[in-house]
């Protein structure tokens, strides 16, 4: 590849970080200060009898620190991903559908500690669909109990890297816990200011488009605003992504090899660029991260002009 | 620019007869019903052929004639055509007018074609924005052919999808509540019924005429979808090439209906699940 990871000056993960590996693996500690916001038992129960993992250090130096080639003034401020691909991982190594998603997990906190290192403000991830409901019960049981495990037991990360967390999608089909704990874990983070990890979760570009609409027909219907009033401006203000500075992705990754958007943000896409990662989900790495944002860097992004 | 004799020399002749051979192969595997293209690359076409940039968009809108003609010999339904996006009012005045200037010629030429073929066409986008007689030439032409089944071309012009929405939901707030009920007759459990749905915003869309894009089609070597059908093409399958658009031909074509056909077993399936 054009870029080798070691003519870098500094190493790019100076402390063994626990999200590169297995979170049951890693042995834990108590947690030493007390976390920013009120939290509900669950997540007392998180930090206080799962304690602190060994933290991925994000010292100051580390996140001046680029790969080479990488132009830190044209970095993209929100990053898209479609993690498509982890299923058939499971395929090819004859394992069960369970694994692929547990690597994929695994690839999503990797991802994560990058961007925050390398000064991406906001990623969103589109965890499972609305199309996703059709497959077998077992799969989206198996899923629904990982949502609930990988956000249970990264609660600590989450508080002590300032990390805030935002979910979006139709959060009634979910189980109540997972809505409890979901919407729990965002109110609490949410005064945090490092990094934004948006999670997509039951959502669709279209039901997203769609709740904001209705919104704006029932302000219309009581009369707060005419229907001629009803512009991007007032639009944005209801779709789901107003709960970000940055609602509009600079780049959409897709891992997998497929070429399309499978009804992903599709308002808050209309300018994005669009990068297609032939290797699975659970396979994207560091090295496939930054050959989609050098090829980013390289797109001349002009907006009609 | 355009005249009648380059039409029909595309449509005759001993290439169209190897075209239509060609054709005749490839339709042994599924056709796409729709397909939508994002014409990108005039201006650099023009640059590599050391011409003017007007004199690009010319060879672009020849382009767009060719493609119109092979999708009619394929068996193709619908072909949806990104010709001037909202956005584009903020390029120079000079080149927005030569744009509009080539729309004028198209549907003189088109009201021509739409006879000899009994082509559908439809201009999608905020008509209002563009000048008195191109929004006359326009609905004359609409009218007149809105009968024509067999073949729809759609010309995306004065469009951006967040227009197309916007537009949508503000035709279906007039249309749930003309009846008036002001806000002391609101109650939300009835009326949660009458709030708009899916189906309220999709009938008022620009691109309300035509189905989902089978296929999304970019010239120019750009991966964005530039506020293009972004509504429609949320399943599409999405093809970038590197060619620029006025060098777009049948091989262009016939290799992106081959990565369709490779690609169909999904696309069928999600068509099955809605």
């Amino acid at each position: 590849m054009p870029f080798s990871l070691h003519f870098s000056p500094t190493p790019l993960i100076t402390a063994p970080s626990p999200l590169s590996k297995p979170s049951f693996l890693v042995p834990y500690y108590h947690t030493l200060h007390a976390p920013k916001s009120p939290l509900c038992s669950s997540m007392e129960h998180a930090l206080t009898h799962q304690g602190k993992q060994e933290a991925f250090d994000l010292r100051p130096e580390d996140s001046q620190t680029l790969p080479l080639g990488l132009r830190r003034d044209a970095m993209p401020s929100h990053v898209a991903v479609i993690m498509d691909g982890n299923r058939r991982w499971a395929r090819l190594r004859d394992l069960p559908v369970r694994s692929g998603y547990e690597a994929g997990v695994e690839s999503l906190r990797k991802i994560v500690e990058i961007c925050c290192k390398w000064g991406i403000k906001v990623l969103s991830v589109f965890a499972f669909s609305s199309d996703n409901w059709f497959r077998p019960k077992v799969e989206v049981e198996f899923l629904m109990s990982l949502f609930e495990r990988g956000m249970q037991e990264d609660t600590g990360i989450f508080f002590r890297e300032n990390i805030r967390i935002s979910v979006i999608g139709d959060l009634t089909k979910l189980p109540k816990a997972l809505q409890e704990l979901m919407v729990n874990l965002e109110e609490a983070t949410k005064n945090n200011t490092l990094f934004q990890l948006i999670v997509a979760v039951s959502y669709s570009g279209h039901y997203d488009v769609v709740q904001a609409c209705q919104r704006l027909a029932l302000k219309a219907k009581c009369g707060l605003i005419e229907p001629s009033d009803i512009n991007v401006s007032l639009m944005e203000q209801e779709l789901e992504t107003n709960c970000t500075e940055f609602p509009h992705p600079d780049l959409l990754i897709r891992t997998s090899g497929e070429f399309r958007i499978s009804n992903f943000m599709l308002w808050q896409l209309a300018y994005t660029e669009l990068y297609f990662a032939q290797s699975l989900w659970p396979d994207f790495g560091e090295a496939e991260f930054l050959k989609a944002l050098l090829a980013f860097q390289q797109r001349q992004r002009r907006y009609g002009v | 620019m355009f005249r009648e004799d380059i039409i029909i020399g595309i449509f005759s002749g001993w290439r169209s007869f190897l075209r239509k051979c060609l054709f005749r192969v490839l339709r042994v595997g599924p056709i796409p019903s729709h397909i939508a293209v994002i014409m990108d690359g005039n201006r650099r076409y023009a640059k590599k052929k050391k011409i003017d940039d007007m004199t690009g968009y010319d060879a672009g809108a020849l382009a767009l004639l060719h493609l119109i003609i092979y999708c009619m010999e394929l068996g193709v339904k619908y072909v949806t055509a990104y010709a001037f996006s909202i956005d584009n009012f903020r390029r120079h005045p000079e080149e927005v007018q030569k744009i509009m200037d080539l729309t004028m010629e198209s549907i003189m030429l088109l009201t021509w074609m739409s006879k000899l073929r009994l082509v559908r066409v439809h201009f999608a986008g905020n008509l209002q924005l563009l000048s008195a007689d191109i929004q006359d030439a326009a609905k004359r032409l609409m009218e007149s052919t809105a009968g024509y089944k067999n073949f729809v071309l759609t010309i995306c012009i004065c469009y951006t999808c967040s227009d197309e929405i916007l537009h949508a939901v503000e035709e279906s707030c007039k249309e749930k509540w003309d009846d008036g009920i002001g806000i002391m007759g609101y109650d939300e459990a009835n009326d949660y019924e009458r709030l708009i749905k899916v189906v309220d915003i999709e009938k008022h869309m620009y691109m309300a005429i035509a189905p989902d894009p089978d296929i999304l089609i970019r010239t120019g070597g750009e991966y964005r979808l530039s506020n293009f059908l972004v509504w429609q093409s949320s399943c599409c399958h999405l093809s970038s090439l590197g060619t620029v658009w006025p060098e777009f031909g049948v091989f262009y074509l016939v290799w992106v209906v081959l990565d369709f056909q490779q690609n169909y077993r999904y696309v069928a399936k999600k068509k099955l699940q809605l």
